[in-house]
């Protein structure tokens, strides 16, 4: 059985009240151990209620969420937070810790690392963020910067060292250096340790370079499930699930169009070295 | 979001009948005179009428009547503890059934106990019908003006409302706030209400600091908010919702007061 299965899963906001709300649909999700899968949708799509349910942090209104071929309802939260590790949407909204050291082993500590190893745990996490775990134990994280918060953040999660890591929307209302800072962290983390990533996020443009499967929703239903490549050729469920063509569709569609071999490239970069390679320039592309 | 179920405010309904449309001052002003009416009744054919009259209301509201009897259930126990101590510790008076010791039963005990469980149930539904047929936003308001003749005496009724409409208008955003933080610490394997009583109270922590340093920022960002927009106090300030008190208004308060003015000379 998959990592993560959702079998006829609906769920339903405030049942048996006026403001009733159906978030999901009817869902049938699997994803396998070292996956990398991007979620995407608008608002108000059921991405969030989706994670909610991966983490048990919500059960469903109808159907079942299988972890580990376990029912959810049966896993205790503590074993689920060394599977599951969500970063929610504005992660560093959460802090409560007078230092930042507190503030990572605040996850391991709960899960019942024992303290000898905590400071292990918090040292790799935050290096895996690119913070420097003696320059920064003992300041307040309230004190960071931005980007250096929502890096502190997720080595919180990291800290635990999650089979699945969650990010829901990880780069909003940062600047494009830190976006892209961000991105390369969970890429290499998740390499390194072969963990499973979901990527939940409304920019295909942030998705399509770090996953290789997409699932679209669209009122809490999946209008697509493949891999990325497919996604691009059958572009229109973008545009039906609400959500902008990425750039890098638009050009590419254009070049395909016109003859060039660029089937399969996913960034300017790639394009761009196809492109030589086809005209024969492959040595004046060095940067 | 599901804090929310658990909260008994924003109880609010939205429809368009006739009460809906209602302005919130002619609401308030007649919910208060019959709630003071009710105590002014004497007990007798009278309560049939009342009745009558919140079972009008309750049909022209167009809300289901299991709100109504929603509504009842945080004062069941209260309506139970008057119905049992008019029943057996009632007055002397009339016929008396039954008697052990202090305990009895008499026919004005039974009477008693009858119209004052009537009353809670009728000033509950009262206010339900008050309630759920008007926005918390527009009972403010109405408060506001209301209000107004306190200015004379230098009460800041302005700012009293500014203050209450805030207040109000942030409960909804900071439950479910509330929700998200929950929800994030127990992603990070944080377990509430569990151990000894410190215990208990120390998990809270990662809850409350967390809440309290975002409120503080909201208000803040809310504060700039107003000020950039040049908020500047009650000052020559109109509203986006202007109230309007027309006929149908002054008909409507004409009638409650006819209709409670007849059953007291009736009855």
């Amino acid at each position: 059985m998959a990592l993560i299965s959702f079998v006829n899963v609906s769920y339903t906001y405030l049942k048996d009240t006026p403001l009733e709300k159906e978030a999901l649909d009817s869902i049938y999700l699997d994803i396998e151990k070292g996956e990398r899968v991007g979620i995407i949708g608008k608002t108000g799509s059921g991405k969030s209620t989706l994670i909610q349910l991966m983490g048990g942090l919500i059960y469903p209104t109808l159907g079942d969420v299988f972890i580990k071929g376990k029912n959810i309802k049966n896993w205790s939260s503590k074993e689920l937070c060394k599977v599951i590790g969500i970063v929610f949407q504005y992660p560093e909204y959460q802090f409560f810790a007078e230092t930042v050291f507190e503030e990572v082993a605040f996850g391991p500590h709960n899960i019942g690392i024992p303290e000898g190893k905590l400071e292990d745990c918090v040292k790799s996490a935050l290096e895996a963020v690119g913070l420097s775990f003696y320059e920064i134990r003992d300041r307040s994280p309230f004190h960071l910067s931005g980007g250096e918060k929502r890096r502190l953040a997720i080595a919180s999660i990291l800290a635990m060292e999650p089979e699945v890591l969650v990010l829901d929307e990880p780069t909003a209302n940062l600047d494009p250096k830190g976006k892209s800072e961000i991105m390369s962290y969970i890429d290499k983390w998740i390499t390194k340790n072969e963990r499973t990533l979901i990527l939940v996020s409304h920019d295909l443009d942030e998705v399509i370079r770090l996953v290789t499967r997409v699932v679209v929703l669209k009122n809490g239903q999946i209008i697509f499930d493949g891999p990325s490549e497919k996604l691009f050729i059958n572009y229109e469920k973008i545009e039906e699930a609400g959500l902008d063509i990425p750039e890098i569709v638009k050009i590419r569609k254009i070049l395909l169009e016109k003859g060039y071999p660029v089937e399969g490239a996913f960034t300017i970069h790639e394009i761009v070295e196809r492109i030589l390679a086809y005209k024969g320039y492959t040595a004046l592309w060095k940067c | 979001m599901e804090v929310l179920k658990a909260f008994p405010l924003g109880q609010y309904i939205p429809s368009n009948s006739f009460l809906h449309k209602l302005d919130a001052k002619a609401k308030i002003i007649a919910s208060f005179w019959l709630i003071l009416f009710i105590f002014l009744l004497r007990l007798n054919l009278s309560y049939l009428f009342i009745l009558l009259l919140i079972l009008l209301g309750i049909y022209i509201s167009s809300i289901p009547f299991k709100y109504f009897l929603k509504s009842l259930k945080p004062v069941y126990f209260l309506i139970l503890f008057t119905l049992i101590i008019h029943l057996f510790f009632g007055e002397e008076g009339g016929k008396v059934f039954w008697r052990f010791g202090i305990i009895r039963i008499t026919e004005l005990g039974i009477k008693m106990a009858i119209f004052m469980s009537l009353r809670l149930i009728f000033i509950v539904m009262i206010t339900s019908l008050l309630t759920l047929t008007t926005s918390v936003l527009e009972l403010a308001q109405a408060l506001e003006d209301l209000l107004k003749p306190l200015a004379i005496l230098k009460f800041p009724v302005h700012e009293f409302s500014m203050m209450m409409t805030i207040a109000i208008r942030f409960v909804p955003t900071l439950l479910d706030e509330t929700d998200k933080i929950i929800k994030a610490q127990k992603a990070r394997g944080a377990e509430f209400g569990k151990g000894s009583i410190v215990n208990q109270a120390k998990s809270l922590l990662p809850i409350i600091i967390p809440l309290f340093i975002n409120a503080f920022r909201r208000a803040n960002e809310l504060a700039e908010a107003m000020e950039s927009r040049c908020y500047r106090g009650a000052q020559g300030r109109t509203r986006y919702r202007n109230s309007y008190w027309s006929l149908k208004e002054s008909l409507f308060i004409t009638f409650i007061f006819c209709y409670s003015v007849l059953l007291l000379i009736m009855f």
